[in-house]
């Protein structure tokens, strides 16, 4: 068996995720400081991806990233190179696909935290770069792990928006949804059920790990005024 | 040193408008629950900015809206310590007093001075879920001081302790207090805190603050109607000044002699539930009162009664004697009781 499809899926949704854990930190440390109105409309645009049909968001980066769209001509006329089509758009894709379930979790994080907590800092005299990045940062870890497996699982998945921007080339672009969709196209249900199975796994393994998050979440409660010795 | 305060905020709800001289010295933030105390101590610290105003901590402007002074809280060195500590739980309790350290050369050398001076030791290596509400206060004060404050805020630093914990820790913070050399605010709702902890106290009056004035005086002779049952009183009545220093006590039906001065704007009177005596007759600033109902307390009996002016609502009146003095009586249908005219309050509602 051909293992190429999920070394690119891996690969994809790994590259993906890295990106998507920074910029959905930064867009939800953003916007949950930002005054009442004008985060209700950003958060609307933020979480765009998550209700609309990959497909449109396909169509959208293939008039960007296309060979006539503003990015593939400059990529074309800087490097005299043609992104779509290969497996690197897909990392565009997945990005925008997984973005919005970063932020929503981190930002959900955010705000539930004590707000206390930034205000001792402050008032002890540590900048607010401080405080994000050895308070803010350490207290939401649940939410931050919460949101980068929820990303790299739907990464993982990512079919419609993948499809459109790399196609299905084997040994190129190939990715395991994209394959298992070839393989039923040809007949080959074989093949296309270990696929599956392999599809599963990866699935099952994701769901156990957020599982897990989510109990010692849980157990995790700061409690204040009892003992625990 | 002298904290000066002289702020307004405006709510949906209500307006803040506080402006109050705190000395080197603890001074008391009485207020009932929802009256802008915590807010007060949130614009001092600049976790909260008043619409208007200035406040003043020794020769630094902290915040002055008519010249555009706006300290962040970390310019301010103002010490404040949090309802629920705001210790971080993922540091432990030495790392969490390291964080206060203003310099970073002596850091080390501030934290083993006040992990000693606190007592310490034995829990530095422990995170914040692993102490008692007691050690958590302690280490959240040391940390305070380890960034050096030039005043504090302490906010109902009792709330979130048992009762039982809550004396001993008392003791410790009042030993603490006395060694700060800055202004204190301490907010509370607690009349008993501020009897133990302040030298003078200011009352907040739904977002309004009245004179600062010294403990014992809120106590013996409060002048308004908020700092009368803030400081514990339970029986008041409305009152309209009569000629010759009389006043008529509209709810309790009757007319007094009041031997304290009576002020312009006269509006209710007080007197305090132990005040109240039985004597054996009619007489001057007498009354006679059906008893309503007798409840035991745990070292009192508590005695509801009735006035001439009637059995409900302020025209009861709440007597507190010792156990032994009750039962001497021998379960009497109605009393004669004298209200002295040295343990009258006349009472002003500046507000109202």
């Amino acid at each position: 068996m051909d293992w190429y499809p999920l070394l690119n899926s891996l690969r994809i949704a790994l590259i993906a995720t890295a990106c998507t854990f920074f910029l959905g930190i930064l867009a939800a440390h953003w916007v949950s400081r930002l005054p009442r109105g004008i985060k209700g409309v950003l958060d609307c645009v933020l979480t765009l991806p998550l209700v609309l049909p990959p497909t449109v968001v396909g169509f959208f980066l293939l008039k960007l990233m296309g060979p006539n769209g503003p990015m593939g001509r400059l990529l074309l006329a800087l490097w005299n190179k043609k992104i779509t089509m290969t497996w690197h758009a897909s990392i565009l894709a997945v990005v925008i696909v997984t973005f919005p379930l970063m932020y929503r979790t981190v930002r959900g994080a955010f705000e539930a935290f004590d707000q206390n907590l930034i205000h001792a800092g402050q008032t002890l005299g540590r900048s607010n770069t401080w405080i994000f990045w050895r308070v803010l940062l350490p207290g939401c870890k649940q939410g931050l792990m919460a949101g980068t497996v929820l990303a790299f699982a739907r990464g993982l998945g990512e079919y419609g928006a993948t499809s459109m921007v790399s196609g299905y080339t084997p040994g190129r672009t190939a990715t395991i949804s994209t394959t298992v969709y070839q393989l039923w196209r040809e007949g080959n249900d074989a093949q296309a059920y270990q696929w599956v199975l392999v599809n599963l796994a990866i699935s099952f393994a994701v769901l156990v790990s957020i599982n897990l998050l989510e109990r010692r979440q849980k157990n995790r409660r700061w409690p204040v005024g009892d003992s625990e010795v | 040193m002298t904290l000066s305060i002289d702020i307004r905020k405006r709510f949906e709800k209500f307006k803040l408008s506080v402006s109050l001289e705190a000395g080197v010295q603890v001074t008391g933030l009485l207020g009932a629950s929802g009256c802008g105390k915590s807010m007060t101590l949130k614009c001092v610290a600049g976790i909260e900015t008043p619409d208007e105003g200035r406040i003043v901590l020794g020769d630094r402007v902290l915040f002055d809206s008519a010249r555009h002074i706006n300290l962040s809280p970390q310019q301010r060195r103002v010490g404040y310590l949090f309802q629920s500590y705001a210790l971080f739980p993922n540091m432990t309790a030495a790392q969490n007093i390291a964080v206060g350290g203003r310099d970073r050369h002596r850091r080390n050398e501030t934290v083993e001075r006040l992990i000693a001076s606190f007592y310490l030791e034995d829990l530095a290596g422990k995170y914040p879920r692993q102490l008692s509400g007691g050690q958590q206060q302690r280490v959240a004060l040391a940390r305070i001081l380890a960034s050096e404050p030039e005043a504090l805020l302490l906010d109902e630093p009792f709330s979130a302790l048992d009762s039982y914990l809550k004396w001993q820790v008392e003791l410790e913070l009042m030993d603490l207090l006395a060694q700060f050399s800055g202004p204190v605010l301490f907010v509370t709702h607690s009349r008993d805190e501020v009897y133990h902890l302040c030298q003078s106290v200011c009352v907040l009056n739904k977002g309004r603050s009245e004179a600062v004035q010294p403990v014992q005086t809120l106590f013996e002779s409060p002048a308004t109607l908020s700092a009368c049952l803030l400081s514990g009183c339970k029986n008041i009545s409305r009152a309209q000044a009569l000629p010759g220093g009389r006043v008529r006590a509209l709810d309790w039906g009757t007319e007094l002699a009041c031997a304290h001065p009576l002020p312009d704007r006269l509006a209710y009177l007080g007197i305090r539930a132990h005040y109240l005596r039985p004597v054996d007759g009619p007489g001057e600033n007498r009354i006679l009162c059906p008893v309503l109902r007798v409840v035991e307390d745990v070292f009192s009996t508590v005695v509801m009664l009735a006035t001439p002016g009637g059995a409900a609502g302020y025209s009861r009146l709440r007597m507190e004697l010792p156990k032994e003095d009750w039962a001497a009586l021998g379960r009497p249908g109605a009393i004669w009781l004298e209200l002295r005219p040295g343990d009258l309050l006349p009472l002003t509602d500046p507000f109202s």
